[in-house]
């Protein structure tokens, strides 16, 4: 059964559906939206029942003739890694619709044009993690950012349109970078044995080491500006605030992760040496976003904009890990990845409640909200755990994981990214206390806690965060395999512990 | 003395020779036929002639011959393929010619004069210009196929002489646009100049006049280099402004805004492909061998093309005068294709033309759609909102730009990524950096337009969209459909390019 076309195709299906409504029947738009994403979820599971767990080799593949005369096929096939991002943007997707229901209202546009621009940046965010070939990935790459900027621009808050407009010409300006890498891998396959972008056959090209690095830094460079990681990280606080809760938890959970993604699948796998040349520099890279997003967190006044922050920094524990360049901390990192799309999606979508309620986004607007709705104020605050690692909870593994590999051939990046932690605890608890906790302030007494439709969204979410936490090893007995053939292709063994050696 | 009757190959010149016989025909309509059945036999007898002729250039798609007209013409696959995209963008563009609203109804009157107002209420109507642009398109079609530089100068001014006038014709605002009829004209009878000066030079250093001539003497070296080399120049500036490449790029965004905009929409899009194809005639097969002296000044132009054009498009306020820009802009960018020198680069090329033709028509199509009382409405600031007041026209405007922006799934990408990756193939890596980055630049004022378009409220001034002729919605919608057909599917046209696009020499 071709899976992953199938899975690419169905959203399509359901946006197809859903133009054709009429526009008055919102009510229809939405349903449909909600039954098309459900029915990828179970798709996705169905399928990911049937991925073997220890086979490195890419699954599920399929590959057809798109533009011969170029060599480009649209060819997909998933390993464990893209599994997992599959897996989180396909559980993610209905969470979102449920969650916000209503937030389309708002907008320049209709409600059905809404739910077929999250469709169409479904079928999307499938496909970018399911392409094995680099021009493919590239176009989804790019076409992915018009639902996003309509989605921003369209249907957000405040200064939605300058916000959308700097995501899209940042990610543009990155995205332009990496073709002109792309266009010289095109040029020199077609020198040594033929056009092609097929991963595998560019991973094998030979090329000098100024050269490597030179299209390394153009496909870094794309990534980090989407993961975002510091100093490319200036329009997500602007995007994420403007965005409606749901857009930001596809833009921050899933579409940030194609930047992390693409630095395993690509940085790393076609560009190994001119990857070890910079892990150095990533790595200080890495640490800064981790201390640097922590401490605009703590400063704050605006609870997206917190979140914003949090993710900056978090990104940067995913980015360490990817560049530790030890089996241990790339499981990490891709468990980072999967885990760090839920607790964020909590974060938002809780935040995004509090914020329609409340009329404000202001941290400072909220007060004891725990004694008002207790239910949100549970919600909202497993989430923020989570985001702080609390163990117990999933992030705490990923975390940990990453920190541990790490230190074994990094020890000072490690040990101040430890630092991270504790700011995050700083980060989440004051937040928490100054929203949930103390007197009820003004304005909040008659707030209502969340209805069916709400609970029914966020449960899903928080058990994943709890379940995880306690028994991550479904998951990472997945991502395991992995993430030690990445390693090992780079040529690189793990450091043994030396501990007892004198 | 004898005389030679002249062994002409019908069948491979007859696109042309329909053309012309269609614009004499149209001539003729213009004397003999009533006032009030002029538009629609006139609009009848051009589509058809159009029809016709590309019928002929895609029966004729697999011919090659050196001699069709004694070897003053050749017949190959880049001639026809590029004749039928000069078709299609004629075709598309007749359209919203047919659009009289456009058009003065006395050229002739002096503006605002007691005659002009008579024939404004008589219900006058140029249909001159229906065989102007028959001329000019045969023109055009003769230009990419020249094979002798006396053919290349006259299919030159034959394709420049209608235009000049056509500019000229503009309804609203008669004097900017008879003023750039008049510098289009002066510069153009100057760029002209050069290229007859250019000719003579090449004939000085090879004695011949024939492409087969000049190129043997480049190859065999035998001649006077500083001859060949002023020659090359003084030809190349002839060619580089027709197509509005830097630094012979100041007439176009007059006259592409004084012209009215269903002109500009042909001349922006038919013009650029006559003259590339020419371009890259003369530069893959004459000069090839001469490749040393020309692919670092021809480099240069192509930079400061692509980075002047999209730099100074930023502080455009006009709509017409923002597309004239980012014309300049993709001539850097064709120019990219000439310094390629290989195989890819000519299929690039002409894909580019083609996709970059069609897609300017359409998005000319829609600034013809956008009016207040007084005429189109060209000033950006009064395009907010536009979007709202119409989806149609908005989001088609939307499409061509991103296709000019090179976004994926749009003809553009595939296009801006051939061309690219052939001029890199052939080692011109500075030229594809600058085009990348200049593709950054660019990206900034289509994507201002957009948010302008639908994030922008609107502003209650009276500037109203048409509700489109039909005529005009089929050239929208058929450049917009062609524009996302060959973004997401271009496979079957590349192949046609590629199977069809060799030069015979």
């Amino acid at each position: 059964m071709k899976w992953l076309s199938l899975l690419m195709l169905l959203p399509l299906a359901g946006a197809a559906i859903i133009s054709a409504l009429p526009k008055s029947n919102e009510k229809a738009a939405k349903q449909a939206a909600l039954a098309t994403t459900l029915v990828v979820m179970a798709a996705t599971i169905a399928m990911a029942v049937g991925f073997q767990r220890d086979n490195v080799d890419l699954q599920f593949v399929e590959s057809y003739a798109w533009i011969p005369s170029f060599g480009i096929n649209f060819a997909l096939g998933v390993d464990a890694i893209a599994l997992v991002l599959i897996l989180m943007s396909t559980i993610l997707a209905p969470v979102v619709v449920l969650a916000g229901w209503n937030e389309a209202h708002g907008g320049r546009w209709s409600v059905k044009t809404f739910y077929v621009l999250i469709l169409v940046l479904e079928t999307m965010m499938i496909g970018v993690f399911a392409a094995t070939d680099l021009f493919l990935f590239y176009v989804i790459f790019e076409a992915m950012l018009i639902p996003v900027y309509f989605l921003i621009g369209g249907y957000g808050t405040g200064e939605r349109s300058a916000a959308a407009v700097k995501f899209l010409l940042y990610s543009l300006f990155g995205g332009l970078l990496m073709l002109a890498s792309i266009i010289a891998l095109y040029v020199m396959s077609g020198a040594q044995g033929g056009h092609t972008f097929d991963l595998d056959k560019l991973s094998q090209l030979q090329m000098s080491s100024t050269t490597q690095n030179l299209l390394f830094l153009g496909f870094f460079i794309a990534f980090a500006i989407k993961a975002p990681v510091w100093p490319f990280h200036t329009w997500l606080p602007d995007a994420a605030k403007s965005a409606t809760p749901g857009t930001s938890v596809l833009l921050l959970g899933v579409l940030d992760k194609v930047g992390t993604f693409g630095m395993i699948r690509y940085c790393l796998t076609l560009f190994p040496e001119a990857s070890k040349t910079f892990t150095p520099l990533i790595m200080i890279l890495a640490v800064i976003s981790i201390v640097y997003g922590a401490f605009l967190a703590i400063g704050a006044k605006d609870i997206k904009r917190l979140i914003a922050y949090t993710s900056i920094s978090h990104f940067g524990f995913i980015t360490m890990g990817i560049f530790a360049m030890t089996s241990q901390a790339q499981s990490g990192a891709t468990l980072y990845m999967f885990n760090h799309g839920f607790s964020t999606a909590a974060l938002f979508l809780v935040a995004g409640w509090m914020i329609a309620r409340r009329g404000s986004s202001t941290i400072s607007d909220f007060g004891g909200l725990q004694r008002v709705t207790p239910v949100m104020a549970w919600s909202f605050f497993i989430a923020g755990m989570s985001s702080l690692a609390l163990p117990g909870l999933s992030s705490f593994v990923s975390e940990f994981l990453v920190l541990v590999g790490t230190f074994t051939r990094y020890p000072v990046h490690a040990i101040i990214a430890t630092f991270g932690i504790v700011l995050a605890a700083l980060y989440i608890l004051i937040p928490v206390q100054k929203a949930l906790h103390g007197p009820t302030t003004a304005g909040n007494e008659n707030l209502k806690d969340l209805n069916l439709r709400e609970k029914l969204a966020i449960a899903p979410v928080i058990a994943i965060i709890v379940v995880l936490g306690f028994y991550p090893s479904p998951l990472l007995n997945v991502i395991n395999p992995a993430a030690k053939h990445v390693i090992s292709q780079m040529g690189f063994t793990d450091p043994v512990p030396s501990i007892g050696d004198k | 003395m004898t005389f030679t009757a002249p062994v002409l190959s019908y069948t491979l010149l007859s696109p042309i020779l329909i053309l012309l016989g269609g614009a004499l025909i149209g001539v003729l309509v213009e004397a003999f036929v009533s006032k009030a059945l002029r538009p629609v036999v006139q609009l009848t007898l051009t589509l058809g002639t159009l029809m016709l002729s590309l019928f002929q250039v895609w029966r004729i798609r697999g011919e090659q011959s050196l001699t069709p007209a004694m070897g003053s013409l050749v017949i190959d696959g880049p001639a026809v393929l590029l004749q039928g995209s000069i078709l299609v963008i004629a075709i598309i563009s007749i359209f919203l010619i047919a659009d009289t609203e456009h058009f003065t109804p006395l050229a002739a009157a002096l503006p605002g004069s007691a005659e002009e107002r008579e024939a404004a209420q008589a219900g006058n109507q140029v249909t001159e210009v229906y065989p102007l642009t028959l001329f000019a398109v045969s023109g055009m079609m003769i230009f990419p196929i020249a094979s002798d530089l006396i053919m290349l100068f006259v299919a030159l001014e034959m394709l420049s002489l209608p235009l000049y006038l056509m500019a000229g014709l503009s309804r609203r605002r008669r004097l900017a646009s008879q003023e750039s009829a008049l510098k289009y004209f002066l510069l153009g009878s100057f760029a002209s100049a050069f290229f007859l000066f250019g000719a003579a030079y090449l004939y000085g250093f090879s004695g011949s006049i024939t492409f087969a001539g000049i190129r043997e003497s480049v190859i065999g070296g035998s001649g006077n280099d500083v001859l060949l080399l002023i020659g090359m120049a003084f030809l190349s500036i002839g060619l580089l402004f027709k197509v509005g490449a830097v630094p012979f790029h100041s007439w176009s965004p007059d006259v592409y805004q004084g012209a009215p905009t269903p002109i500009t929409a042909f001349m922006a899009a038919a013009t650029k492909v006559a003259a590339f194809g020419a371009m890259l005639r003369i530069f893959y097969t004459v000069f090839a061998n001469a490749e040393w002296s020309w692919t670092p000044i021809i480099s240069a132009i192509a930079i400061i093309s692509m980075l002047l054009g999209s730099l100074v498009a930023i502080s455009q306020r006009d709509v017409k005068r923002m597309l004239a820009y980012s014309s300049i802009a993709h001539a850097g960018f064709l120019l990219s294709g000439i310094i390629a020198l290989n195989k890819a680069g000519l299929d690039a090329t002409i894909f580019y033309l083609f996709a970059y033709g069609v897609a300017t028509v359409g998005g000319f199509a829609v600034v013809t759609l956008v009016r207040d009382s007084s005429g189109e409405v060209t000033d950006l600031n009064r395009w907010k909102g536009l979007g709202k007041r119409s989806p149609f026209a908005a989001s088609a405007f939307a499409l061509f730009l991103l296709a000019f922006a090179g976004i994926p799934l749009t003809s553009g990408f595939i296009g801006k990524f051939s061309i690219f990756s052939a001029a890199y193939e052939n080692g011109a890596t500075a030229v594809v950096i600058t085009g990348v980055l200049s593709s950054a630049i660019a990206a900034f004022f289509y994507i201002r337009v957009i948010v302008l378009m639908f994030f922008t409220d609107a502003v209650e001034d009276g500037t109203a969209v048409e509700i489109p002729s039909i005529l005009t919605r089929a050239t929208v919608v058929i450049s917009a459909v062609i524009t996302l057909v060959l973004g997401i599917y271009p496979a079957p046209v590349l192949d046609f390019i590629t199977d069809l696009a060799i030069f015979i020499r």
